[in-house]
C-alpha cells in the first residue's frame, strides 16, 4: 500500500499569538514550530499501517525552506521520504490543488492528514483534494483499520461517532484517538538525516480565499471574584449582569 | 437570485446552529440584494420543522425526502446541495460549521468553484471586495479572508449571529435529486450517539470538570448541575485520556470546541490548549480551590473554593432562583 500523509507546520499549541507589519503577518518570533497535532496524529497511524501491510509512507507539506526541519521530524517518526512544496501555503484551495498534483503522480491509495491545521482552522483541504481526485473524503476520522482494500472507520459526529466502511483509494481527515503520537527515538533521527527529501514547485497559483489582515481578540477584563460563602451572588451577577441565565 | 442554505437534523428535528445560519444568509441576503433564501433539507424531516425554517429567514425549503439521505453521506450530500445550487441560480452557500457540514462543503467549494471560509464569525464586508472575517488559531486570533471568486461558500460558527424569529414562513417543495452509485461508496454501518443529553457542541450552557474532581465517582455533583441550568458536561483533556470521561467530552485544543452563553469550569487549571476550545464563550466562571489557577485570567467570574463544597451549593441556589 501507497500511503501519503500530509503535513502542516504550526505554531506550538502553547505560543502567544501575534502579527505584525501593520496586521498582515504572523509574528514568528519566539514560536516553535509543530507537526499539526493532528496531521500528527495522522501520521503515527498511517507508519502503524505501512509497518503492518508493508508498503511505503511519503510525507508532503507545502511550505517554505524553513518548514524542513518539521519535515525532517515527520522522517525521523517513520516516514520513508518527504516532499516539500517550495511555496507559502496561500490558502485551502492553494494547498489543496498542490497536494491533489502530487498525490495523483504518486498514485497513492491513502490520504491522510490532520482533520485541520490548527493555524487556519479550515478543515477543508482533505475534501477539496477528495473532490479534486474523484475520490471518497471522511472527517474527523478517531478510527482507521484497512482490511484489504476495505477501509473500515469511526468518524466524530456531534454528541457521538458513525461507524462506515469504503473502498480504497480515499483521503482521511484524522484526529485523536487514531493512534498515539510518536515520539521520534535516535536511530530515527539519525537515518532521517539521510532519507529523500524532494522539494518541487507548484504546480498553480491559483487562490480562492487568501487571508488578508489579521486582529486579536480584545483583551479581557480582570476577573469578578466572588466568596465561595455567598454563591447566590454569583447567581446573581450571572442573572442580572451577565445575563446569561 | 437566491442564497441557498444547507440544513441540517437529527431525530427529525433541524439544528439550531443550522437555524443560525438561515439567519445569517437572511442578513446578508439584506446586505447584498441577492433575493431570497432557500433552505434544502436532506433525508426524513418533521414537516412542521421544515416550515419554522421560515421563521429564521427562509422564504423556501426544499426537501429531499429520500431515505438515502438519512445518513450523512457525505458525497451523496455534495451532489444534491450542488445540485440544489444550480437549480435555484444561487451565487452563495451558507451553513453551520460542523462535523458533517465542513465536509459536505469542503467537496462542495470544488464543485461549485467557490472560495470557502469557515468558522465565520460576522456578515462580510461587501462594498467593493468581498471580506469574511473568520476566527484563527482556535480562537486566540480573527483573520480577514477576501474571496475572489463568483461563488462563494460561508461556514458560519455558532453564535455568529442572533437566531431570528419573525420571518414570514417558508413553503415546502419537493426536491428530487439524481444520485448515483459512487454518490453511495462508503456505507454508514451504525451510529453510536448519546441521547436524552444536551449535545456538547451545541449547548448553550456547558459545566466541565477537570483533574480537580479527584475521580469519575465525583462526576455526579457536574451532572446535578447540568441538570438545573440545562447544560451539557465537558471535561479537561487529562481527565479524558485518563478514561473518566468519554472522548467525545473532552473540550479544548484538540477537542470539542464550545461557543455557549456560559461556560462553568470546575477544577480544571486553564492550560491554554483547553483555553483554546472554550475562548469564544460569552462568560466564563471558573471555581478552582488554587487562587493562582490561570483560568481565571480567562474568566469573567470566580470562586476560590473547594469544588466539593461549592458545586453543590451553587446547584441549590440556582434551584431556587430558577
Amino acid at each position: 500500500m501507497k500511503i501519503l500523509v500530509c503535513i502542516t507546520h504550526v505554531p506550538d499549541t502553547t505560543s502567544k499569538i501575534q502579527f505584525t507589519a501593520d496586521n498582515t503577518k504572523f509574528d514568528t518570533t519566539g514560536v516553535q514550530f509543530i507537526i499539526g497535532p493532528y496531521d500528527d496524529y495522522a501520521l503515527a497511524r498511517a507508519v502503524e499501517l505501512r509497518d503492518q501491510t508493508g508498503g511505503t509512507l511519503t510525507a508532503l507539506n507545502v511550505g517554505e525552506a524553513e518548514t524542513e526541519p518539521t519535515l525532517r521530524k515527520s522522517l525521523a517518526i517513520g516516514a520513508d521520504d518527504a516532499i516539500r512544496i517550495n511555496s507559502f501555503p496561500k490558502d485551502s484551495f492553494f494547498v489543496a490543488k498542490q497536494i491533489a498534483h502530487y498525490a495523483k503522480e504518486g498514485g497513492y491509495d491513502l490520504i491522510l492528514m490532520g482533520r485541520e491545521s490548527i493555524d487556519f482552522n479550515g478543515g477543508m483541504v482533505h475534501g477539496m483534494v477528495g473532490e479534486l481526485l474523484g475520490m471518497p473524503s471522511f472527517s474527523p476520522v478517531m478510527k482507521l483499520e484497512v482490511e484489504g482494500s476495505t477501509v473500515k472507520m469511526a468518524r466524530e459526529i456531534e454528541g457521538g461517532k458513525e461507524y462506515l466502511e469504503a473502498q480504497l483509494p480515499l483521503i482521511a481527515g484524522c484526529q485523536e484517538p487514531i493512534a498515539e503520537w510518536k515520539i521520534p527515538n535516535m536511530r530515527g533521527i539519525m537515518s532521517a538525516r539521510t532519507k529523500p527529501l524532494k522539494v518541487v514547485e507548484p504546480v498553480s497559483q491559483e487562490t480562492q480565499a487568501e487571508a488578508t489582515r489579521f486582529q486579536l481578540p480584545p483583551a479581557k477584563g480582570a476577573v469578578k471574584l466572588v466568596d465561595k460563602d455567598n454563591v447566590s451572588e454569583l447567581v446573581k451577577l450571572l442573572k442580572n449582569e451577565a445575563k446569561v441565565l | 437570485m437566491s442564497v441557498l442554505v444547507y440544513i441540517e437534523h437529527a431525530d427529525g428535528k433541524v439544528k439550531k446552529t443550522s437555524l443560525e445560519a438561515v439567519s445569517f444568509a437572511s442578513a446578508l441576503a439584506a446586505q447584498t440584494g441577492e433575493g431570497e433564501v432557500v433552505a434544502i433539507a436532506l433525508g426524513t424531516v418533521d414537516s412542521p420543522e421544515l416550515a419554522s425554517v421560515g421563521k429564521a429567514g427562509a422564504s423556501k425549503v426544499l426537501h429531499a425526502d429520500d431515505v438515502r439521505l438519512n445518513d450523512g453521506v457525505i458525497q451523496a450530500h455534495a451532489s444534491a446541495v450542488a445540485q440544489a445550487f444550480a437549480s435555484v441560480g444561487a451565487k452563495t452557500l451558507v451553513l453551520a460549521k460542523s462535523s458533517l457540514g465542513d465536509a459536505v462543503a469542503a467537496r462542495l467549494a470544488i464543485k461549485l468553484s467557490a472560495g470557502m471560509v469557515s468558522n465565520v464569525v460576522e456578515l462580510p464586508k461587501t462594498s467593493g471586495g468581498y471580506l469574511v472575517k473568520r476566527s484563527i488559531y482556535t480562537g486566540k486570533a480573527f483573520a480577514e479572508s477576501e474571496i475572489t471568486t463568483e461563488n462563494k461558500i460561508l461556514a458560519v460558527k455558532k453564535n455568529a449571529v442572533d437566531l431570528k424569529t419573525d420571518g414570514a414562513g417558508a413553503s415546502v417543495e419537493k426536491l428530487s435529486v439524481a444520485l448515483s452509485d459512487s454518490d453511495f461508496a462508503s456505507k454508514i454501518t451504525s451510529t453510536e450517539r448519546a441521547t436524552g443529553e444536551v449535545l456538547l457542541p451545541e449547548a448553550d450552557i456547558v459545566v466541565s470538570g477537570g483533574r480537580g474532581m479527584k475521580g469519575p465517582e465525583n462526576w455526579g455533583m457536574i451532572e446535578d448541575l447540568a441538570r438545573v441550568l440545562g447544560a451539557a458536561t465537558g471535561c479537561s483533556k487529562p481527565v479524558s485520556d485518563i478514561g473518566w470521561r468519554p472522548h467525545h467530552e473532552h473540550v479544548g485544543q484538540t477537542g470539542v470546541k464550545v461557543a455557549p452563553s456560559l461556560y462553568i469550569a470546575i477544577g480544571i487549571s486553564g492550560a491554554i490548549q483547553h483555553l483554546a476550545g472554550v475562548n469564544s464563550s460569552k462568560c466564563i466562571v471558573v471555581i478552582n480551590k488554587d487562587p493562582e489557577a490561570p483560568f481565571f485570567k480567562a474568566a469573567d467570574y470566580g470562586i476560590v473554593g473547594d469544588a466539593f463544597e461549592v458545586v453543590p451549593k451553587l446547584t441549590e441556589a440556582l434551584k431556587a432562583e430558577l
